[in-house]
Parts: C-alpha cells; structure tokens; sequence
C-alpha cells in the first residue's frame, strides 16, 4: 500500500483477527467446514440406504441399493446407448432454452424500455403466465405432432417467463442516478446501453437465465414423458414399463447432475458480471 | 487570497434571470422553484451557495450542469451557452454515484472515453494520485469508506479536465470528521487544479472554509438572498474569530431570510 491513507478501508479485518480464537477446540464448529458440510447428509444417507438395500431390509425392486444404479449407469454406458440419450435430452433443452430466452430478451428488451409497449404487451403477457405450462402440451401435439418441435416450444415456453419477468424488472430497476452520470459524461444511444444500461441490468437478467433454465430441465421431462424414443426422460418410461427402478433412478441422477453442471456454467459464465456488487 | 471580482468579460459561468418552475398537482399556479437567479463566477473562483432543503440551490446547480433543461433565463460557461451535459462541467453529486460493476481506475476511465489508451492510463493514474488512493485502483466502491467513494467521485469528475467543478452537497452524508477531511482535500486539489468552483451545501461552516464568495438564498421562491465576500487567507482556522464572526454574519442572513418566508404555511 503506497503511503500512509488518511482513511482506511471499512470491513478490512485482518486475516489475523480471526483466527485469533483460543486455540484447542477438538471440533470446529459445522458452519465452517465450508463444502464438506453440504456433503455430510447425502453421504451419511447413501451408506444408510446402501446398508438397508443389501440386508434386504428395502426391497431391490422398489429401492435397489446406490450400487446398483450406479451398475445401471454404467451399463448403459458400456453399451453406448447413455450418449444417444444424453445428446439427445441436452439438444431439446439447448433448442427450447435458446429460443425461450430469445424471444424473452426481444419482448423484455422492448417492454422495459419502452412505457407505451408495457402497456400493450405487458398484461397479455402476464395473463398466458397464469396457465400452466403443461397445459400447452395438448396444443401443442395437435400443431406440431409428436416430433421434436412440439417439445423444443414447450421448453420455450417453459424458459420464457423467469427470463422475461427479470429482465423488465431488471430494466425498470436501473438506478436513473447512474444513468445520469453516463450523461454528464457524454454516454449517448449505443454507447450508453453498452457501458451504463447493459451491465446495470446483467446481475437481473442473469438471475432470469438461470431460472429459465431450470424451468428448461423440468420441462424436458415432461416432453419426454409424453412420448419420446430417446432422452433420459424416455429411459425413465422405459424403466417404468419394465419395472426397473435402477433404471428409473439413473435417469434421475442423471438429470440431477446435467441439471447442476449447465446452471454452474451460466453461474460461472456470468460471474464476470457480478463483479463490485454484495451478494 | 485576494478575494476576485467578477468581471463581465472573462466569467467562468454567467447566469441571467435563471427561474424554474414544477407544476403542482391539482393547483393551476406552478411551484416557483427559482425567480430572477443572476450569478457571476470567475474563473478560478470557488463559490459557495448555501440555503435551506427546498430553496432550489441544487436545482441551481443542476440547470449549470445541463442536467435540466427546461428553465428560464440563460446560463454561460466559459462564453458558451448550455444547452445540455459537458465535459466542460465535471459534477460531483451527493451519492458518489460510482458505477457498481467498475473499479476504482474503471471509473476515472469511464470520464474519458474520447482519449487513446494510453493516455487514458496516465490520467487514471495522475487522478488517482491526486485524491490519494493509490493502491485502491482495483478496488470495487463496495469495498471503499464513504468517503474514499467520495474522493473517487471527486477523481472522476476532474479526470475531462473542466474547466468548472460542480459540487452538490458532496460532504452532507459523510460524518463530521471525514466532511472537513474532505473539505480539506478539495481545497489542496484547487490549489493544485486552481479549477472554477462552485460547491451547494447547506453546511455554512463549509462554505465559510472554502467559499471566496458565499451566496445566502432564499426559498420559494429561490432567490438570491445576499453575496457574503470571505476574504480570509487559506487555510483558513475554523476556530478563529474571523471565521466566527463570518459564520455569524451568513448565519443571520440565513435565518432571518427563513424568519420571513416561514417553511411551512397552515
């Protein structure tokens, strides 16, 4: 730090300062074991259903043990059929959620900024909000068939909403006092969308996107489930129809972990912009 | 410090029969928020307006700063009139205003948008020297006291190089100590800088600090109620009898003008 500083730094509290705390304690408290907390549960609750499965305490055929699906995983893995599954689930809700959000961003775009569109399109909107989403499928079937645009504009239309509902709040919710100062400093059309307006909306939209997104996972079962030949949803059918509960829960694991990994990556995709701001 | 006279030919900012009105909800008449304002800054001046919450001294400074446009009267910076937002006019508001997703050097950037990378880098880094924040440059303004914010603000707003600073009650949220902290500040950057200024506050104990002039005005309508020369050399001793006896004066002048137009009316 170059020089002395008149003042300092508010909240700065030395490393020291806290782990200063009288040495000796055997056991840190839960709070701050950091990640390994989260994990205790789940574990501690697989070795219990593991233990059950194997005495037969829960029946296979209703519970298999955590091993036995992991077989299953595998299984379908070795024979090659988990890709043709996996693709198949990730490109319907690659399609539904890119189409969903930009169709959001073009009417959230067009309703924020502008009070006269608001109040033409706002109201529509948020009244085909209120019919649940999955009763757009007989629709849909009738218009589209059976085939794959029936799903994708269902995962659309699942993505839409949060998207669209964030980004107008989001625009709405630009402080005019920032505005302002890209005005005293010269900011005008384009280049103040691009250095004031944009980033100012980014952490809502964000929020948005990952909400869409989630709605996109939930949605892609549903139009699985109501007739596919492949994707992780049709495994879980299959494994129904069979009586195969492994099956079942793979498919489940499996949603589970792309789930988590593609909201990770829009999380760490839009870190960048949610620099500076307490979260 | 020789206190200056305005003269007509070489003024900073020349304002001319400046008024505002708002309409009022549900009345006919407007709400006169400025009458008939005519004011004189010379270039390197620092002038100090002081009136009470409501007298339109912010509204003042908004109409110098382009940020309000619809106005009577006309106002001149530097021979040229105003007829929107300069980078001739560097304004530092209450809040810092600093944008969030910026760092420090981030923000003195955004000022100059128009200057090669390269000389953006050196004016960031004479800006940040000059408001004494080296080794905050990657700092986010979440991470800085409310008064280092300020300063960042203060860096911001001189970075385009005005030729006159507009400072709208920047000290009145920080505390008592770190407001003449500051107030010390900006005198050493106008000693440095010797840039017009022209500081709104309702503080007259600031005003008397650094004001060559300080304008006492009157509310509703906002009008210039009187123009108190200060001619103490700086720095000046907050404590001495000179300063006291300054601080009397303008107060006098502020309270008798709220005795006769009372702030609220039955």
């Amino acid at each position: 730090m170059a020089g002395s500083q008149p003042t300092t730094i508010e909240g700065a509290v030395p490393q020291a300062a806290r782990s200063a705390r009288a040495p000796g304690p055997r056991f840190r408290p839960v709070s701050e074991w950091g990640p390994a907390a989260g994990l205790l549960l789940p574990t501690l609750a697989l070795i219990l259903w593991e233990v059950l499965a194997r005495t037969g305490f829960l029946p296979p055929n209703w519970l298999p043990a955590p091993t036995v699906i992991a077989d299953a995983i595998r299984d379908l893995a070795s024979s090659g059929e988990l890709w043709g599954h996996l693709t198949a689930t990730l490109a319907r809700v690659l399609a539904g959620f890119v189409l969903g959000v930009a169709a959001a961003t073009v009417l959230g775009v067009l309703t924020g900024a502008s009070a006269s569109l608001r109040a033409l399109l706002d109201p529509t909107l948020q009244a085909l909000r209120n019919i649940p989403s999955m009763a757009w499928i007989p629709l849909f079937l009738l218009w589209l068939g059976i085939q794959e645009a029936s799903k994708v504009t269902l995962i659309a239309v699942g993505a839409f909403f949060p998207v669209y509902l964030n980004l107008v709040q989001g625009i709405l919710d630009i402080d005019p006092k920032l505005v302002e100062v890209g005005h005293v400093y010269g900011y005008r059309g384009l280049a103040l969308v691009r250095r004031v307006l944009l980033p100012a909306t980014m952490p809502a939209y964000l929020v948005g996107l990952r909400g869409g997104l989630g709605l996109a996972w939930m949605f892609v079962v549903a139009a699985e489930i109501m007739g596919a030949s492949r994707g992780l949803g049709y495994v879980m059918i299959d494994g129904q129809a069979s009586s195969r509960a492994d099956l079942i829960l793979a498919s489940l694991v499996l949603f589970a972990l792309l789930g988590k990994a593609t909201d990770s990556l829009l999380v760490l995709g839009g870190r960048r912009f949610r620099r500076g701001r307490a979260t | 410090m020789p206190s200056r006279t305005p003269s007509s030919d070489e003024s900073a900012i020349r304002l001319r029969r400046i008024s505002k009105t708002y309409p009022r909800p549900g009345r006919a008449d407007d709400l006169v928020a400025l009458q008939d304002v005519d004011l004189e800054v010379a270039p390197g001046e620092v002038l100090a307006v002081v009136g009470a919450s409501g007298c339109g001294k912010s509204t003042l400074l908004r109409i110098v700063a382009g940020l309000e446009q619809r106005h009577g009267g006309t106002v001149e910076v530097a021979g040229r009139p105003v007829t929107g937002p300069g980078t001739d006019r560097g304004v530092v508001f209450q809040e810092h205003r600093l944008l969030p997703w910026l760092t420090v050097e981030q923000n003195i950037a955004f000022a100059v948008p128009h200057l090669d990378p390269e000389s953006r880098l050196r004016t960031v880094a004479e800006h940040v020297a000059l408001v004494g924040l080296q080794g905050f440059e990657r700092c986010y303004p979440s991470q800085l006291s409310g008064g280092m914010a300020q300063r960042v603000a203060i860096a911001r707003a001189l970075a385009p190089r005005p030729a006159v600073l507009l400072l709208d009650e920047p000290f009145g949220a920080l505390d008592a100590f770190t407001r003449m902290q500051m107030q010390d500040e900006v005198l050493r950057i106008w000693e440095a800088e010797r840039t017009t200024l022209v500081l709104v506050t309702h503080d007259i104990d600031e005003a008397v600090f650094l004001g060559d002039r300080v304008v006492v005005m009157s509310s509703r309508p906002g009008r210039v109620r009187r123009v108190i020369p200060v001619e103490l050399p700086r720095p000046r001793d907050r404590t001495s009898w000179e300063f006291a006896s300054l601080r009397k004066a303008v107060h006098q002048e502020f309270f008798q003008s709220r005795g006769r137009e009372p702030e609220f009316q039955i």
